[in-house]
C-alpha cells in the first residue's frame, strides 16, 4: 500500500462522493451529493469524482456523470454487490490512501452512517455528521450565515482565503446549528442528510462522456468475518412515528368524514416523499385510530423534519409531543387555535378544502425542481 | 462473559432546550438523563445476561464526575459494575477522540472472544451516531449498527440490522460491537432489590493516569488537541417557532406554502 499520512494535507486533491447502491441501483441521494459536490469542486477549482462499489455496474456508473461527476472510480467485485461494512471499509480506505482526495462526502443513510465513522477512524481524520449545508468559498459561507443565523456579522472576522470545507449541521434536535471544520487532516469527511441538497438537471451528453476507472480489489469473500445472510425489503409499517421524517397528524377536525380525512393525510404525506399518519388523543379516544398513532404527553414524542397538524387545536398535552419538530405546518378552521402559536406556517381554512390544494401545490413544486 | 455497555449522560432535549446568547447550549439549566438509546443497549445486555450463565454487565461512561449519578441508576437497573472514565485531559473530545479513549478504557478492562460491547445508536445531544463504529474500529472488532434483534449462538452473533427500506441479517464472530435502536426492546425499570443493592456494587474511576500507558492514549489522539474536527461556529437559526399565518385564497396559501417548502429544500 502507498505511503499514507492524513496530516500531509497539501497532497490531497479533488472532491469525492461515495455513491451508495442497493440491489445494483443508484440511490437518489447519490445524485443530490454529486450535484452538491459539483458546486464544491467548482468553488475549489478541482475535479469531482464518484466512488462506487458494487458488481458489474460500469454502465450504471456513467449516470453519475450526468449530474456533474468528471469521473467515477468503480470498485468491481462480487463481494461488494451487497453492503458489508468490513469489505466496504477496506476497499474505500485503500483507494483513499492511494489517491488522496481532499474531500469525501457520504450520504447519511443507515448505511452511510455505518460506513463513514469506521472509514474516518481508520484514515485518522474527522467526520462531520448529517450535514445540511456545505461551503468551501468563504464569501458564500458568510452569505449563508447572514441568512441562516442570528449572528451579528459586523462583529465577526473571517479569513477570506480559507479553503477548508465548512460543514454545517443541526444538533440538539435542531435547536442549535454548528459549522464544523477539519483543518489538520485529509480527507475532510462529511455525511450529508438525504433530501437536502438540490439535484442538478440530468445531462445526457455529460453522462456519456463520463470517465470510468475500474478497480478490481480481488476480495477473498470467505476471509471476511462479517457475513450478510439476507437482505429483506419491506413496505414500511404505517405507524413508525419515532423514526419518521414526515408526520401528518389528524385531530377532531376530520370528524365530519374521518375516512376521507385520514386518506387526505396519507396522500399529503406521500406528496412530501413518504411519511406516516399521526393523531391527537381525541381520535384515539373515539376509536377512529389505534393508540400507536397518538402524539403527545401520553402518546409519543416526535421530532420529525416536518410535522403537519390537520384539524388539531393544539392542546398543551398534544404540543408536548411535537413542538420540537423541525418544521411545523398547521391547518385549522379557527384562527385562534393555539396550534398556530407554534406553527412555522399556518393556514386558516377547512382542511377538506385546503389539503387537496396543498397536495397539488407540493407535487407541482417538486416537479418544477 | 463480559458485556460492556457504553452509556452517555445527556441533557434532556425532549423538553425545552435552553440556548445561551453565544449559541452554546445552556446545560446548567437542563435536566440530565441517560441517553435514551443507551437504555435499550443496557436492556439488551441484561436480557442476554438472563439467558447466559456467568455473564457480567459492565456499564462504561466517559464524562464528568456527575455522570456517576446515572451509573448508580443503571446499577439499580441491574448492571453489575460501572466504570467512569473521567479526566480533564479527555475534555473537548470529538467522536474520534471520544472513541479512542473509550476503546482504551475497554482494552484496559480486558476484552476476550467471550465478550460483547453494546452502544446506543446515537446520543441526543451530539447526535452523530459515530462513537459506536469508531470504538469498533479502534479495537479492530466487527460492528453491527441499528440492531433491531440480537441472537447469540456460541461465539457467533446474528443481528437484524434495520435499513430505511427493510432490514438485513448479519452474522459476526465475537467479540463484536453492536449499536442498539429503540425498536430492539423495552428497557426495564429499576427494581426494588436493585435500588437497595446498588451501593454494594463498585463504580471504578479511570483517569488519565490509569490509562496513559494504553497504546491508544497519546496526547495527540485525545481531548480537544487530539480531535480532528473543530467547531468553527455555532449559532441558532433565526425564525424557529416564530410562526407565520399565510394569507390569500386557499389556493394561494397552498401554493405559497409549497414555494416556501421548496426554498427550504423540505420538498
Ligand atoms: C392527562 C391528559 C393527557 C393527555 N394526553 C394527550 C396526548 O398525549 N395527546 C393528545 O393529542 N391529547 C392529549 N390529551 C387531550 C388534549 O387535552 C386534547 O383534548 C386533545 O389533544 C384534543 O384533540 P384535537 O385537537 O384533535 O381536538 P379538538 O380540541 O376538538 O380540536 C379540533 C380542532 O379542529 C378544528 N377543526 C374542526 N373542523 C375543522 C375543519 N373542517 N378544518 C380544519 N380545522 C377544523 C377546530 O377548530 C379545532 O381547533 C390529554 C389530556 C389530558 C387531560
Ligand atoms: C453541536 C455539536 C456538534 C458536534 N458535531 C460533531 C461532528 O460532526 N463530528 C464529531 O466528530 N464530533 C462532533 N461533536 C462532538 C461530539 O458530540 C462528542 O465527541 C461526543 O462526545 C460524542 O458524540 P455524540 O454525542 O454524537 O455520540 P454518538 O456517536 O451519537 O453516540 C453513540 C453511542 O456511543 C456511546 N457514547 C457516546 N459518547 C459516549 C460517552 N461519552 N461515554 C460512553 N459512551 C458514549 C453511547 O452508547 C451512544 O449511544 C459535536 C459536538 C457538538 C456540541
Amino acid at each position: 500500500m502507498a505511503e499514507y499520512n492524513s496530516a500531509a494535507i497539501e497532497e490531497f486533491k479533488d472532491i469525492w462522493v461515495f455513491c451508495e447502491q442497493r440491489g445494483g441501483k443508484l440511490m437518489n441521494t447519490d445524485f443530490e451529493l454529486i450535484s452538491e459536490g459539483r458546486k464544491l469542486a467548482d468553488e475549489r477549482g478541482s475535479k469531482l469524482v464518484g466512488l462506487l462499489l458494487g458488481s458489474g455496474m460500469e454502465e450504471t456508473a456513467k449516470e453519475l456523470g450526468g449530474y456533474g461527476a468528471d469521473k467515477v472510480i468503480f470498485c468491481d467485485d462480487p463481494a461488494l454487490a451487497v453492503y458489508n461494512n468490513e469489505a466496504y471499509t477496506k476497499v474505500i480506505c485503500d483507494v483513499v490512501m492511494e489517491k488522496k482526495p481532499e474531500v469525501l462526502l457520504i450520504g447519511a443513510s443507515n448505511i452511510g452512517r455505518d460506513l463513514g465513522p469506521r472509514c474516518a477512524a481508520r484514515l485518522h481524520t474527522g467526520l462531520t455528521a448529517d450535514c445540511t449545508h456545505l461551503d468551501i468559498d468563504m464569501d458564500k459561507y458568510v452569505q449563508f450565515l447572514s441568512e441562516a443565523s442570528t449572528i451579528d456579522l459586523s462583529t465577526q472576522k473571517f479569513d477570506m482565503e480559507d479553503t477548508n470545507l465548512k460543514m454545517t449541521r443541526p444538533a440538539f434536535g435542531g435547536h442549535l446549528m454548528a459549522t464544523i471544520i477539519c483543518p489538520r487532516f485529509r480527507p475532510c469527511m462529511s455525511t450529508v442528510r438525504p433530501g437536502v441538497m438540490k439535484k442538478n438537471v440530468f445531462d445526457e451528453a455529460k453522462a456519456a462522456a463520463c470517465e470510468i476507472e475500474v478497480i478490481k480489489p480481488g476480495l477473498d469473500e470467505a476471509a471476511l468475518k462479517e457475513k450478510v445472510l439476507e437482505v429483506v425489503k419491506e413496505a414500511k409499517e404505517l405507524v413508525d412515528l419515532i423514526g419518521a421524517d414526515v408526520i401528518v397528524s389528524v385531530g377532531n377536525g376530520i370528524r365530519k368524514d374521518p375516512e376521507k380525512g385520514i386518506a387526505l393525510a396519507k396522500e399529503l404525506a406521500d406528496a412530501f416523499g413518504g411519511g406516516v399518519v399521526g393523531s391527537s388523543r381525541a381520535l384515539v379516544d373515539a376509536g377512529i385510530l389505534s393508540p400507536d398513532h397518538q402524539v403527545g404527553q401520553t402518546g409519543k414524542t416526535v421530532h420529525p423534519k416536518v410535522y403537519v397538524a390537520l384539524g388539531i387545536s393544539g392542546a398543551i398535552q398534544h404540543k408536548a409531543g411535537m413542538q420540537d419538530s423541525e418544521l411545523i405546518i398547521a391547518v385549522n378552521k379557527s384562527e385562534i387555535a393555539p396550534i398556530f402559536e407554534i406553527a412555522d406556517y399556518g393556514i386558516q381554512g377547512d382542511l377538506f378544502k385546503v389539503v387537496p390544494l396543498m397536495i397539488d401545490a407540493v407535487k407541482a413544486a417538486k416537479a418544477a425542481k | 462473559m463480559k458485556i460492556y455497555v457504553c452509556v452517555k449522560q445527556v441533557p434532556d432535549t425532549t423538553g425545552k432546550v435552553a440556548v445561551n446568547e453565544n449559541g452554546t447550549l445552556n446545560r446548567a439549566s437542563m435536566a440530565t438523563i441517560t441517553n435514551p438509546d443507551d437504555l435499550n443497549a443496557v436492556e439488551a445486555a441484561l436480557a442476554l445476561k438472563d439467558q447466559v450463565e456467568d455473564a457480567k454487565v459492565i456499564v462504561v461512561s466517559m464524562g464528568p464526575p456527575q455522570a456517576s449519578s446515572m451509573l448508580k441508576e443503571l446499577l439499580a437497573m441491574g448492571a453489575d459494575e460501572a466504570v467512569l472514565i473521567s479526566g480533564r485531559e479527555f475534555g473537548g473530545s470529538d467522536t474520534f477522540a471520544t472513541s479512542q479513549i473509550i476503546a482504551a478504557g475497554i482494552s484496559h478492562l480486558g476484552l476476550t472472544d467471550e465478550d460483547l460491547i453494546f452502544c446506543g445508536r446515537q446520543a441526543i445531544d451530539g447526535d452523530t451516531a459515530q462513537v459506536g463504529p469508531q470504538i469498533a474500529e479502534k479495537l479492530n472488532l466487527p460492528q453491527i449498527t441499528y440492531a433491531a434483534d440480537i441472537q447469540k449462538d456460541g461465539k457467533t452473533v446474528t443481528v437484524k440490522r434495520a435499513l430505511e427500506d427493510g432490514y438485513m441479517t448479519i452474522q459476526v464472530p465475537m467479540p463484536c460491537l453492536i449499536t442498539c435502536i429503540k425498536e430492539l426492546n423495552e428497557p426495564r425499570y429499576m427494581s426494588v432489590q436493585g435500588i437497595l443493592g446498588y451501593d454494594q456494587k463498585p463504580i471504578t474511576v479511570l483517569d488519565y493516569e490509569a490509562l496513559k500507558d494504553e497504546p491508544l492514549i497519546e496526547p495527540d489522539t485525545i481531548g480537544l488537541k487530539g480531535s480532528p474536527t473543530n467547531i468553527f461556529k455555532s449559532f441558532t437559526p433565526p425564525v424557529k417557532g416564530a410562526g407565520r399565518m399565510l394569507a390569500g385564497t386557499e389556493k394561494e396559501m397552498a401554493e405559497e406554502l409549497a414555494a416556501c417548502l421548496a426554498k427550504k429544500h423540505v420538498i
